[in-house]
């Protein structure tokens, strides 16, 4: 078991523990935003950054294991800058208003949603096309989870994927094709992790745009049929 | 509903569907060839032959910039838009070929004869203002050369006696591999206590210890294992191994067989940039040539795989998904390649020069290797010195020389050129500095390409070594020096930089996917004269949390010549 020091507690983690889970397991509190438990960790968003001592540049929590000797920052002066910046360039580029666990870390930062100004956002028009749900990828934080259980992570279908790169990045499918015309089995597992609400119930969102359950009901008959033949035309 | 012909595909995809994913990039580029663009049947046909699922194919398509997914012109021109070339007029060259075609920079002509694109560095920044023309799958650089010009000059030609003849060594003029027999006649273990007493260090820009590489990827107990060789050279103002390469391709071939003795690799790959399609055929023949000698082919060979417009894809783990059919993602570190490299197998992977200085060092001996160059960074180095200076080209001197020998040997009239450079004025006050009035004197110099550091004339007298370099907070990088006169306004380099760093961005993580755009936003108000309040604290906390917050060295670099040229005052906020 590593003996570790993270903000003057001595801890000792768990064998093969980050350390996230170790800085968790002491009830020191560490952000994440791309982190799950169900899904690969890739180091997307860099919330969890931490000091190490010895280590040039700042360690993803997530992913560096905890090791005997470590002496761990998590609330130093390079690490709130990092983290309060990383907030307010993603205010500045997604909508957050449905990811209420940001916007509290953005309080709790004083990361304010007006701080780059002119600054292009990622706007795109919400995606409706199935009867399951809908794809409003201008509230996507691209924290990869609905492609990682949509591939190798949880259910092999490979129906999503990734278009453009950099700034420019967004989820997307073979030549932008509507859901239904791609290999997507609606098992619903990439909704189940979407922190960002990008992803939402088709039901949830009709009911957000004041739609009655009634009106939803009598929708959903013809809707079905619909989804087979655009199937059948793949 | 498709009036595509898939037919002369599927006859070309019987060969790469054995290859599986890792067939993609050059099933794609096959398919390119022959359609011109990469139509959705098209696509979907690579998919169906390769086994890879269609969102995969299309998120690859999307990734690489070379890549189209809707129809382009049969001749696309490329116009180098980058540092160098910007200060040789690259944007009214391109806005000038827009305006006579009637369109927009990287849009296509409406009979679809045109493209005409602004890109990033093109690696012939010694010829800038670059352009690339590719017309039905022939290119053209200039207005019609064949074959970019090489310029060589320096104190030394020992990585380069046979470059600048406007042509290819043979392996005949090259000779019989003279240090590969010496390495064969030496245990793996020799070879590579050989290269650790010459003491080589990386030329890619990381100046990593070589034989260390080599003895991680000897000791793994994994096989297969592999050499690949970094011709990616994206970095803006890099050049070098574009000259070696196309003069004198079998010096690196015959240091990836060296590699290969020493680390017991079966198969190498050399990882050419898709901007450099002329080395192409030279490599294609070098390597026929060395399998006929016996070289390759054997117990070990080499594939050339062609990139497809991607700065990220010169990072080592980016660079292997790549020949693995994927985006170019950078991989987390640890695990490093030399365990789990290619195809998660035992990797060494070096740049085009370090391979390069490996048949030196057994022609020479380590022992006579290291009468070249300092103690601790032997060996002779090669710098692509573009900018304003009468002679831009690859340099090759020792390591020890001094910038201020560099830049008179580059600029041919030392006295003239330097006279007015403020060598004596304290780095205290450098705003002064610059005001003074210099006729077209020095003003600074970009130092290890768009990643690297600004230094100014108080450098002059630094020696270009590993060490000296760094104690005086300059990369050395990939041998970039990139010269500006008085004359230059800084703010529209650092703007071409800004873009630069925010279309290469791979996207993977938030500090460098979302700061390298705001990066950009704010340095293009700068150079406009739109400065806006607050935009200066800005900068500096979107480039410090690039720098310490970035999964990969791109985004840990994205503002170091930024924060170089604030901190030198070298721009004026
Ligand atoms: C964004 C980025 C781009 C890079 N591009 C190149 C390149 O084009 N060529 C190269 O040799 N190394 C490049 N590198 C460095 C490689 O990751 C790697 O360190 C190098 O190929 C190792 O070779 P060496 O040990 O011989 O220097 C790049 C690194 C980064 C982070
Ligand atoms: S759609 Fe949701 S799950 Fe998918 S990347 Fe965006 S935020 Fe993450
Ligand atoms: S630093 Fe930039 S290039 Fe590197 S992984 Fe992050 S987004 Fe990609
Ligand atoms: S939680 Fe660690 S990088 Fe996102
Ligand atoms: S070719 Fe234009 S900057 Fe390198």
């Amino acid at each position: 078991m590593p003996q570790l020091i993270i903000d003057d507690k001595e801890i000792s983690a768990d064998d093969g523990a980050t350390i996230l889970e170790a800085a968790r397991q002491a009830d020191i509190d560490i952000p994440t935003i791309c982190w799950h438990p169900a899904t690969s960790s890739n180091g997307l968003c860099r919330m969890c950054v931490v000091e190490v001592e010895g280590m040039r540049l700042l360690q993803p929590g997530c992913l560096v294991k905890a090791a005997d000797g470590m002496r761990v920052q998590t609330k130093s002066e390079r690490v709130i800058r990092a983290r309060k910046t990383i907030l307010e360039m993603l205010a500045s580029s997604v909508d957050l208003s449905d990811f209420p666990e940001i916007l509290a870390l953005m309080d709790e930062y004083g990361a304010s949603s007006a701080r780059f100004p002119l600054a292009e956002r990622r706007e795109v028009e919400v995606k409706d096309d199935n009867p399951m749900f809908i794809r409003d990828y201008a509230k996507c934080v691209l924290c990869w989870r609905c492609v990682q259980v949509c591939a190798e992570d949880a259910q092999f279908t490979f129906a999503i994927n990734f278009s453009g790169r950099g700034f420019e990045t967004q989820i997307g499918t073979f030549f932008d094709r509507a859901l239904p015309a791609t290999s997507c089995v609606f098992c619903g597992q990439c909704v189940g992790v979407c922190p960002s609400g990008a992803l939402k119930p088709k039901r949830e969102f009709l009911l957000e745009q004041g739609v009655t359950p009634e009106q939803i009901a009598a929708m959903k008959t013809g809707l079905k049929s619909k989804v087979k033949s655009q199937r059948s035309s793949i | 509903m498709s009036d595509i012909d898939l037919a002369p595909l599927q006859a070309e995809l019987s060969r790469f569907d054995l290859q599986g994913r890792s067939g993609l990039l050059p099933a794609l580029q096959a398919a390119q060839r022959l359609y011109g663009w990469l139509p959705q049947e098209a696509a979907a046909e690579v998919a169906k032959a390769l086994g890879v699922p269609l969102a995969d194919v299309h998120g690859v398509i999307e990734f690489y910039s070379l890549f189209y997914s809707e129809p382009v012109g049969k001749r696309i021109v490329r116009v180098c838009t980058d540092a160098a070339c910007g200060l040789k007029g690259g944007e009214q060259i391109l806005s000038g070929l827009c305006a006579r075609h009637g369109i927009q920079p990287n849009q296509t002509t409406p009979d679809l004869s045109t493209t005409i694109e602004s890109s990033p560095c093109l690696g012939l920044c010694d010829l800038a203002p670059a352009t690339l023309t590719v017309d039905d799958g022939r290119w053209t650089i200039g207005d019609n050369e064949l074959r970019p010009r090489s310029m060589v000059y320096g104190l030394s030609s020992l990585l380069t006696s046979n470059c600048g003849k406007g042509r290819a060594a043979t392996l005949a003029e090259y000779g019989a591999y003279p240090a590969l027999r010496r390495a064969l006649e030496l245990t793996p273990e020799a070879v590579i206590a050989e290269v650790k007493a010459a003491g080589l260090v990386g030329r890619g820009g990381a100046a990593f210890p070589t034989a260390v590489k080599w003895e991680g990827a000897a000791k793994a107990e994994s096989f297969p294992k592999y050499i690949v060789c970094n011709a990616d050279e994206s970095e803006p103002g890099t050049f070098k191994d574009r000259v070696l390469l196309l003069d004198d391709p079998h010096r690196v071939i015959e240091g990836m067989c060296i590699a290969a003795h020493a680390i017991g690799a079966t198969r190498g790959y050399i990882y050419l940039r898709g901007e450099y399609p002329y080395i192409l055929p030279v490599l294609e023949n070098a390597l026929s040539e060395a399998r006929a000698a016996g070289y390759l082919g054997k117990k070990f060979d080499i594939e050339i795989r062609l990139g497809a417009g991607a700065y990220i894809c010169g990072e080592e783990t980016a660079l292997f998904e790549s020949i693995e059919g994927k985006r170019g993602y950078p991989r987390i570190k640890p695990p490093f390649p030399t365990t789990n490299g290619l195809f998660d197998q035992p990797t060494v992977i070096n740049n085009v020069e370090t391979l390069c200085n490996v048949p030196l060092i057994f022609e020479k001996g380590a022992a006579g290797y290291r009468q070249i160059g300092t103690e601790k960074s032997p060996g002779p180095k090669l710098f692509c010195v573009s900018g304003d200076v009468a002679k831009p080209g690859v340099y090759e001197v020792p390591f020890g020389t001094t910038l201020r020998e560099l830049l008179t040997m580059a600029n041919g009239s030392p006295v003239d050129w330097l006279s007015g450079s403020a060598v004596n004025q304290s780095t205290e006050q450098p705003d002064s500095r610059i005001t003074e009035k210099l006729e077209n004197g020095l003003q600074a110099i970009l130092f290890g390409g768009a990643a690297g550091a600004f230094a100014t004339p108080a450098h002059l007298d630094v020696k270009l070594t590993f060490e000296d370099l760094r104690a005086a907070g300059l990369p050395l990088g990939s041998g970039v020096v990139m010269v500006f006169d008085q004359s230059r306004d800084l703010r529209q380099t650092l703007a071409r930089l800004g873009k630069f760093f925010a279309h290469e961005s791979c996207g993977k993580c938030y500090p460098c996917q979302l700061g390298t755009q705001r990066q950009m936003e704010i340095l293009q108000r700068l150079a406009n004269g739109e400065w806006q309040m607050g935009d200066s604290e800005r900068l500096q906390d979107v480039g410090w949390t690039m720098t310490d917050a970035s999964l990969c060295g791109l985004g840990q670099t994205a503002a170091s010549a930024v924060l170089s040229a604030l901190k030198l005052g070298l721009v004026k906020l």
